[in-house]
Formats: C-alpha cells, structure tokens, sequence
C-alpha cells in the first residue's frame, strides 16, 4: 500500500515538475550563450548549427525563423534600463548608439511576434529612415498616442516586446564586452 | 524519513529525465514549426515571395517588416539544387534552414561579392560525387552542403524605407531555384 501510494505520488510530482520546467523554459526564452547589452539580450548561437535545445525547441514550438548568423544578429527587450515593463500604456524613449553594422531595423511586437495594429501603419524604423538631429544622434519615443519626431506606436497592449535587428554586423559569438557592442538606452517616461 | 528522502530523490530525478526529453523531442513534435507552415504556401523547390507581415497575419512571428522575402522549400532527393538570387539595392541575404529550423548557413550580398549570389546546394553525399577537377577549375563557385534532405532558403531584400520595398520585392521576384536532376 505505502509502495503503491509512494510511486504514484512520486510519478505525479516528476511529471509536474519536469513538465512545467519545459513549460517555464520554453515560454521564458531560456537559452544559453547569450549576449546582454543594457536592456538588449540577444541569442548570436541560436543562428547557427551551435544553436542549445532550448532555443531549438522554442524556435520550433514558436513556429519562427531565427536570424542567420551571416545575415545579422537580433536583440530583444521586454523592459527598460531600470526593468520596468514595456507597457503600451505608458511613454519609452529610446536612444543613444547602436553598434557598427551596414543596417540596423528596429520593430515592435507584441509577446507572440505579432505586428501591432496602429493608424499610420507603423511597426518599426530602418537606420536609413529614421530622423536624426545635427549630431547624427536620434531618438524614439514608443506611446500609443502620436509624437513629434519618430514616433513608434504602441497600440497601448498590455506587453510590448522590441527587436533590435543588425545586419551584416561584427557583434556576435564572439562579442564579450558592451564596449564593442554599444546598443540604446532606453527611459520611462510616464504612463496614462 | 529516509524513505520518504529518497521517494522525493526519485521524483526530483524522473522529473530531470521529463524534462530534457519534452524540450529534445519539442522539435520533432511540433506542429506549427516554420517548415509546416510553409508546406501549404510553397511547392517544393520552387521560389515563392512571402506575403508582407501585417498586425492582422504573417506567415511566422517576428519577421522583420523591413524586408522583402521569398522562401524556396527544398527536397534535394532528386539532385542538386541551383539558387540564383539577384542582389537589391540595399540589402540582401540568403539563410539556409535545415527541416528543423536551424540556421546552418548564411551569407549576404557583400560577402557574395557579385551582382547575382550564385550557390549550388547538394547533400554531403552529391558533393562528394562531383568531379575532382570542376571542383577545382570552378573556383568561383559556391558549393552549400545541406545537412538535411529537406530544408529551407529564405532570401530577404531590405527595403530602407517603404517606398522601396516594390524595388526589394522586384529584384526577389528574379530569383529562382531548381532542381539539377543527377546525372
């Protein structure tokens, strides 16, 4: 009797707690080797054959293509400098540098890698069209209501997720320090 | 209580072995993995243009919008495979895919070097089954092992600013792939 009850309470917590850790793993973005630069984290492995069973298994759970590491390398942020969430309903600006690449993107998503709905049709910013000032410098403001300058809207959801894409770019595998890899702070600015 | 230690030892032990088998066997279990959702939209070895992603669909999550892309979903089975792919102005890549979504080999248009990226995709064992001396005397061709049968080239074209992706979807719409049946 103890034998019986014993197994089965022993089989049920394993599948619990193994199943959930899959659950959490997969669902958190856990993989290894990453590469973090303020608020950016990106996976430079997970474009290549060395790419870790986590983010093979979330990438097919996902349905997604991940960015070929010949091609460029993508970093994703989920809050700002000081961790605060990206909630659409509040105000971020983004600025500063970005590393030495031949093009940079930089898109808004919601958390399952869906384009947000917003009245101008915009979904993110290439490095050839964003506006600078005289210094080269830029900012953007991320709000759901419009701004001057580059606005990227929000679409006020609840979580929104940004991917900082470079292309043809040397920050990679072997990038360690932020020194070569200088990537946008980003601020809160108030929410409504 | 030593019994009890060790049920909870098992447990904790069984629990490790679920766990890295869910997140092994993920890859191959999964449904809606980029390749399954492609096999509707795109006939084997055959280049097809991706519909733009918009907030209402997208082929895949996270695509970036600022491209232009097109995806030839191959089966080498019947030989090797020809890709041609004309640059844009811009930017232009190619990502190699194995059926699983790994990304085992990518090179853009700088790297290319030339007007036109021209790679020849084979399994390791077509490769092996090229002449010594075409190897050789074709230096200037590119040679792709694929570590699958199957897999997926997506080519991307960088439109800088939205009035330019007609011209990035133009300079895709070139591109081909087909299949060299063995000879």
């Amino acid at each position: 009797m103890r034998l019986l009850f014993g197994s089965c309470f022993t089989l049920l917590i394993a599948a619990a707690l193994g199943l959930g850790a899959t659950w959490f793993t997969l669902t958190r973005g856990v993989a290894f080797g990453s590469l973090t630069i303020g608020a950016w984290t990106a996976w430079p492995k997970s474009g290549s054959v060395d790419i870790d069973p986590y983010a093979r298994a979330a990438i097919a759970r996902s349905g997604e293509l991940p960015t070929g590491t010949g091609d460029g390398v993508a970093f994703y942020a989920h809050t700002d400098d000081a961790g605060n969430n990206f909630d659409g309903r509040c105000t971020f600006t983004i600025s500063g540098m970005t590393p030495a690449a031949r093009y940079w993107t930089v898109t808004l998503y919601d958390p399952q890698g869906r384009l947000v709905a917003n009245a101008i049709d915009r979904h993110g910013f290439t490095s050839e069209e964003i506006v600078r000032d005289n210094d080269g410098r830029f900012a953007i403001t991320v709000a759901s209501l419009a701004r001057p300058g580059n606005w990227l809207p929000s679409g006020g959801i609840e979580q929104f997720v940004l991917v900082w894409r470079l292309y043809d770019t040397p920050i990679g595998v072997a990038t360690r320090t932020t020194k070569e890899g200088p990537m946008p702070a980003i601020a809160r600015r108030g929410c409504s | 209580m030593i019994r009890a230690l060790m049920w909870i030892l098992a447990a904790v032990l069984l629990a490790g072995i679920v766990h890295l088998s869910t997140v092994l066997a993920m890859p191959q279990a999964a449904k809606q993995d980029a390749y399954s959702r492609l096999v509707p939209l795109a006939p084997v070895n055959t280049m097809v243009p991706l519909a733009a992603p918009s907030a209402e669909s997208a082929v895949m999550p996270f695509m970036d919008p600022a491209f232009a892309a097109a995806v030839c979903r191959y089966d080498l089975t019947g030989g090797s495979l020809k890709l041609i792919a004309p640059v844009s102005q811009a930017y232009t890549s190619v990502t190699f895919y194995t059926r699983k979504s790994v990304a085992y080999y990518a090179i853009n248009d700088r790297a290319a070097g030339r007007r036109s990226i021209e790679l020849d995709l084979m399994t390791p064992e077509q490769h092996a089954q090229v002449p010594e001396e075409e190897d050789v005397t074709a230096a200037d061709r590119l040679i792709i092992e694929s570590p699958s049968t199957m897999g997926l080239i997506v080519l991307r074209a960088l439109a800088p600013e939205p009035g330019l992706m007609p011209a990035a979807r133009g300079a895709l719409a070139a591109a081909t792939c087909a299949i060299r049946p063995v000879q």
